[in-house]
C-alpha cells in the first residue's frame, strides 16, 4: 500500500507547475503532518511497555481495566486489555473527561460494594469470575438503549458505567495515531476492518468493484 | 494556506466590516476585495489551516477543535415559548476561519423553483408563517454557477429528471461511486425512482490550483487536510487574501455593532483574544455569523433608537427558526462495502422534492442519499441494530461484523417556518465574556414529522429492494439540536414582514447587511449552504453596484 506521504508528493510532482508553485508548501505540510502523526504513534506504543499512569492508583487501574475487559472482551481476537484502553481513559480524566475523576472513583466504590453484595466474600471487581463481573455489569447497566449522533453532550446525569462504556468504546477506536493511548497497535481497527490508511483510491468496496459506470435511466422523466 | 495580509487599523475606516468568515462571509470578502473595497473580516474563532486538522475523534468532536464549546458560549433550549430553557447544546456551528464549510458533509443541492415560492403555489399552511422569497431561482442561477465553479463542487449535469435549468455544466465530474452509492441506486431504480451522482463541494480533480480528494474517511464533521473539501478556507480566502485588500482577523468575537445619531451603522465592536475591546471602523456592516448568531449580534446591539434590537422594527429578528428536519435509517449488507473510505455521500434522488398534499397528507419535501459518515466511535454507538447488547462478546462480535457492512440512508427535507421557533438571549444564563447566551426555542411542525416518517418508509423500501440483510431505522422525534440555522432574519420586500430587502440591506439601517442562513424565507429541502453562497455571491454584486451608485454613504 502507497503511503500517504508518497500520494501526496506524488500527486505534487504529477500536478502543474503552477499548482506545485501555489500549494508546495500546504502539500508538504500536510505530508509532514501525517509523517510526524505516524511517528508519534510509534513511541507510545513501546512506552507502553512500561506505562504510567497520571491519574489510576495501580489499584484502582485493576478495577477499571477488568471492567473494560468484560466491555470488550478478549477472545479469538484482541479487546480493551490488549488495546490498553485503561491508558486512554487513565489520560482521559487528566485532561478532556477531567470532571468525570469523581464519577469514576465514587463509582468504582459502588461497584466494589454491589460485588460485596452480590457475592459476599469477594472485595473487589477484578477478584471476581468472570461470568460473576458480567452478572455485576448486567446489573448496572440499566440505561438502556443509548445512543446520540455527534455534536450532542451527554446526559448530566449518565451512571459511572455509561461513562466507563463509552471511554472504553473511544478508547478501543481512537484513531492509533492520535497522542491519547487508545486503540494500542490499532487493534480496534483491526477488529472493525478499518484499514489504518488515511488515504483510499477506488473501488472501495464489494459493490463498488464491478459498478459500470453512471447511466441516465431510460424511460423518460418520473413521477413526483 | 494562510498567508501575511494587510492589515488595517481599527481606526482605519475600511469600507466593510464583515462579521464572520464563513461559507456566506468567505464569498462576501473575495467578491467584495476583488471589486477594490478594503475589508476586515472579524471571525470569533481561531485561524486554524490544514496542518491542525487531524483524525481525533476527541478532540474535534468532544474538544470541539473546530466548533462553538458549551463552556464558552452555553446555549439553553426549550420547546414552547411558556417553558423554561435549561442549558442544552442545542446548536452546532463552525468556530474558526472558515466556520461551518470547514466541517461539513458538503452536500451541494441547489434549490429548485419551488423553493422560492411555495406561499402562492401551495397557499396558507396553517400554523406557519411560509412567505416567497422576493427573488427566484432564475435571478439566482447564475450564482448558483459561481459557486460551482469558484469555490468548485463536483458532479453531473443532465443526470436528474428533476434538477431545475442550468446555464453550465459542473466543473469536475462527481467523485467515484461508493459501494453505498451502488447499493442506494440499485434499490432506487428498483423501485422506479431516479438516483444520481450526488453533487458535492469537495474536488474530484485538481481545481483552482487544490487538490482533489484523497478519501481519507474522516470528512463529515472534520476539517481536511489537503484543502480538498470546498469551505471557505481552502477556497474564497485565500483568494480574498490575494488581493491584498482583505484581512481576516481571527479571535475577534463581536458583541455590538455601533450607530451613529444618525443611524447609520459605524463599525463593529469586539473583543480579541485577551478580551480587550474595540471598534472596528467600517462604511458598511455586513453580517454572516450564521442563523443563531446573526440574530444574537443584532438584539445585543439594541440601543435607545432600537431598543428591541438593531433592524428589529419588523420584531421578526430570531423568528421562523427552521433546523431542516432529518432522518437516519440503517441498513447492513452480506459483503463488505468499507464505506468508511472516502466523503459521506455518492447518490441521491429527489424524486420526492415536491410532494402532494392531497395524496401523503401533509406538506413538504425532501433528498435522500445513501452515505456512511459515522466515524469509529459513533459507529459503535449509534450504528448497530437496536437489539444489539450495548457491552460483551456480542456488542464485540456486532462491531466487527458490522462496521464495514453497513449503509445508512439520510433523508433531508423542509421544516415550515414557524414564529414561535427562534432564537432570543437568554434573561439568565451568560456567556464566558459575559453577554447573555443564546436561546433557542424550537418544536417541529406536526408536517415536519409526518414529511421524515414517510420519507423513512421509503428508505426502508430502498434497503429492502437492494437486498439488505436488515434495515432499522432511527428513532425520529421532535428535533432539540440544529446544525442548518434558517430563516431568522428572513428577506421580503415588506419591512412590516421581513428583516432584510433582497439585496440583503436591512430595512431600517441602511448600511447594514445581513447573509448567511438567516436570510432564508423558507428552508428548501435540507442542504442549504450551495444556496447561502449563491446568496452571497448575488449580495455582493447588489452591495457593490449600491457602493458605486455611493448609496451606502446616505444613510
Amino acid at each position: 500500500m502507497q503511503s500517504r506521504r508518497q500520494f501526496l508528493l506524488d500527486s505534487v510532482v504529477a500536478a502543474s507547475a503552477t499548482w506545485i508553485g501555489a500549494h508546495w508548501p500546504a502539500a508538504l505540510a500536510a505530508a509532514q503532518h501525517a509523517h510526524n502523526a505516524a511517528q508519534q504513534a510509534r513511541p507510545s506504543a513501546k512506552s507502553s511497555a512500561a506505562p504510567k499512569f497520571d491519574f489510576f492508583t495501580p489499584k484502582l487501574a485493576a478495577e477499571i481495566e477488568s471492567i473494560t475487559a468484560r466491555i470488550i472482551p478478549s477472545d479469538e481476537t484482541p479487546g480493551a486489555r490488549e488495546a490498553g484502553v485503561v491508558y486512554f481513559i487513565d489520560r482521559a480524566l487528566v485532561t478532556f473527561a477531567k470532571n468525570d475523576q469523581k464519577l469514576y472513583t465514587a463509582g468504582i466504590t459502588e461497584v466494589q460494594a454491589l460485588v460485596r453484595k452480590m457475592f459476599p466474600g469477594i472485595e473487589r471487581f477484578s477478584a471476581a469470575s468472570e461470568t460473576q463481573q458480567d452478572e455485576v455489569i448486567a446489573t448496572l447497566d440499566q440505561s438502556g438503549i443509548y445512543g446520540r449522533r455527534p455534536f450532542v453532550d451527554r446526559p448530566i446525569g449518565q451512571t459511572f458505567f455509561e461513562t466507563l462504556r463509552q471511554h472504553t468504546i473511544a478508547g478501543f477506536l481512537i484513531d492509533p495515531a492520535s497522542e491519547r493511548r487508545g486503540n494500542r497497535d490499532g487493534v480496534g481497527w483491526a477488529l472493525i476492518g478499518r484499514e489504518r490508511e488515511h488515504m483510499f483510491q477506488p473501488p472501495f468496496g464489494h459493490y463498488d468493484k464491478d459498478y459500470p459506470g453512471w447511466q441516465i435511466v431510460a424511460e423518460n422523466g418520473g413521477t413526483k | 494556506m494562510k498567508m501575511n495580509s494587510v492589515k488595517y487599523k481599527t481606526t482605519d475606516e475600511v469600507d466593510f466590516v464583515i462579521i464572520g468568515s464563513g461559507a456566506a462571509g468567505g464569498v462576501l470578502a473575495k467578491e467584495l476585495s476583488t471589486n477594490g473595497f478594503r475589508v476586515v473580516v472579524l471571525e470569533q474563532g481561531p485561524y486554524l489551516t490544514e496542518s491542525d486538522f487531524v483524525h481525533d475523534e476527541v478532540k474535534v468532536l468532544q474538544e470541539d477543535l473546530l466548533t462553538n464549546h458549551p463552556d464558552l458560549q452555553p446555549i439553553t433550549f426549550r420547546k414552547t415559548p411558556d417553558e423554561k430553557a435549561r442549558r442544552q447544546r442545542a446548536v452546532g456551528y463552525g468556530r474558526c476561519v472558515g466556520g461551518t464549510s470547514v466541517h461539513f458533509t458538503a452536500n451541494y443541492w441547489r434549490f429548485h423553483e419551488i423553493d422560492f415560492i411555495e406561499r402562492s403555489k401551495v397557499g396558507e399552511i396553517s400554523g406557519t408563517g411560509m412567505a416567497d422569497w422576493p427573488i427566484t431561482y432564475a435571478d439566482l442561477e447564475p450564482y448558483y454557477a459561481k459557486v460551482e465553479w469558484e469555490v468548485g463542487v463536483s458532479g453531473l449535469e443532465d443526470a436528474s429528471p428533476f434538477d431545475p435549468p442550468r446555464s453550465k455544466p459542473y466543473p469536475m465530474p462527481p467523485l467515484p461511486v461508493k459501494s453505498a452509492g451502488v447499493l442506494f441506486e440499485r434499490g432506487a431504480r428498483k423501485l422506479g425512482l431516479h438516483p444520481f451522482p450526488a453533487p458535492l463541494a469537495i474536488l474530484s480533480k485538481v481545481h483552482n490550483g487544490r487538490s482533489a480528494c484523497l478519501n481519507c474517511g474522516f470528512c463529515y464533521g472534520f476539517g481536511c487536510e489537503v484543502g480538498a473539501k470546498s469551505s471557505s478556507l481552502a477556497s474564497v480566502i485565500p483568494m480574498a487574501e490575494r488581493t491584498g485588500r482583505c484581512e481576516i482577523r481571527a479571535n475577534s468575537y463581536v458583541h455590538r455593532i455601533e450607530l451613529d445619531a444618525a443611524g447609520r451603522a459605524i463599525g463593529a465592536t469586539y473583543f480579541d483574544e485577551h478580551k480587550n475591546t474595540h471598534l472596528q471602523k467600517a462604511k458598511a456592516v455586513i453580517v454572516c455569523a450564521n442563523g443563531a448568531e446573526t440574530p444574537r449580534l443584532l438584539l445585543l446591539s439594541a440601543n435607545k433608537q432600537f431598543p428591541n434590537g438593531l433592524a428589529n422594527s419588523s420584531g421578526l429578528v430570531g423568528k421562523y427558526l427552521m433546523f431542516n428536519s432529518n432522518a437516519r435509517s440503517i441498513g447492513l449488507f452480506e459483503h463488505p462495502t468499507n464505506d468508511y473510505k472516502g466523503f459521506a455521500s455518492s447518490r441521491i434522488v429527489h424524486d420526492f422534492y415536491e410532494l402532494d398534499p392531497q395524496k401523503v397528507g401533509f406538506y413538504g419535501g425532501g433528498g435522500m442519499d445513501g452515505r456512511f459518515d459515522l466515524t469509529p466511535y459513533f459507529f459503535a454507538m449509534t450504528g448497530l441494530p437496536p437489539e444489539t447488547p450495548r457491552w460483551g462478546k456480542n456488542f464485540k462480535e456486532a462491531l466487527g461484523y458490522n462496521f464495514s457492512r453497513t449503509v445508512e440512508i439520510h433523508c433531508a427535507g423542509t421544516s415550515l417556518p414557524v414564529e414561535a421557533n427562534s432564537f432570543s438571549l437568554d434573561p439568565g444564563v451568560k456567556d464566558a465574556w459575559g453577554l447573555p447566551a443564546l436561546r433557542c426555542t424550537y418544536k417541529d411542525h406536526p408536517d415536519d414529522i409526518k414529511l421524515v416518517r414517510w420519507l423513512t418508509e421509503r428508505a426502508l423500501e430502498i434497503f429492502d429492494a437492494a437486498g439488505a440483510l436488515k434495515y432499522w431505522p432511527r428513532p425520529i422525534g421532535e428535533q432539540e439540536f440544529g446544525l442548518h440555522l434558517l430563516g431568522t432574519c428572513r428577506m421580503g420586500n415588506d419591512p412590516k414582514t421581513s428583516v432584510i430587502n433582497a439585496d440583503h440591506r436591512t430595512h431600517d439601517v441602511k448600511n447594514l447587511f445581513l447573509c448567511d442562513g438567516s436570510s432564508f424565507v423558507t428552508s428548501g429541502r435540507g442542504q442549504p449552504t450551495m444556496t447561502i453562497q449563491a446568496l452571497a455571491y448575488r449580495a455582493a454584486d447588489r452591495i457593490t453596484a449600491l457602493a458605486k451608485r455611493g448609496e451606502l454613504q446616505r444613510g
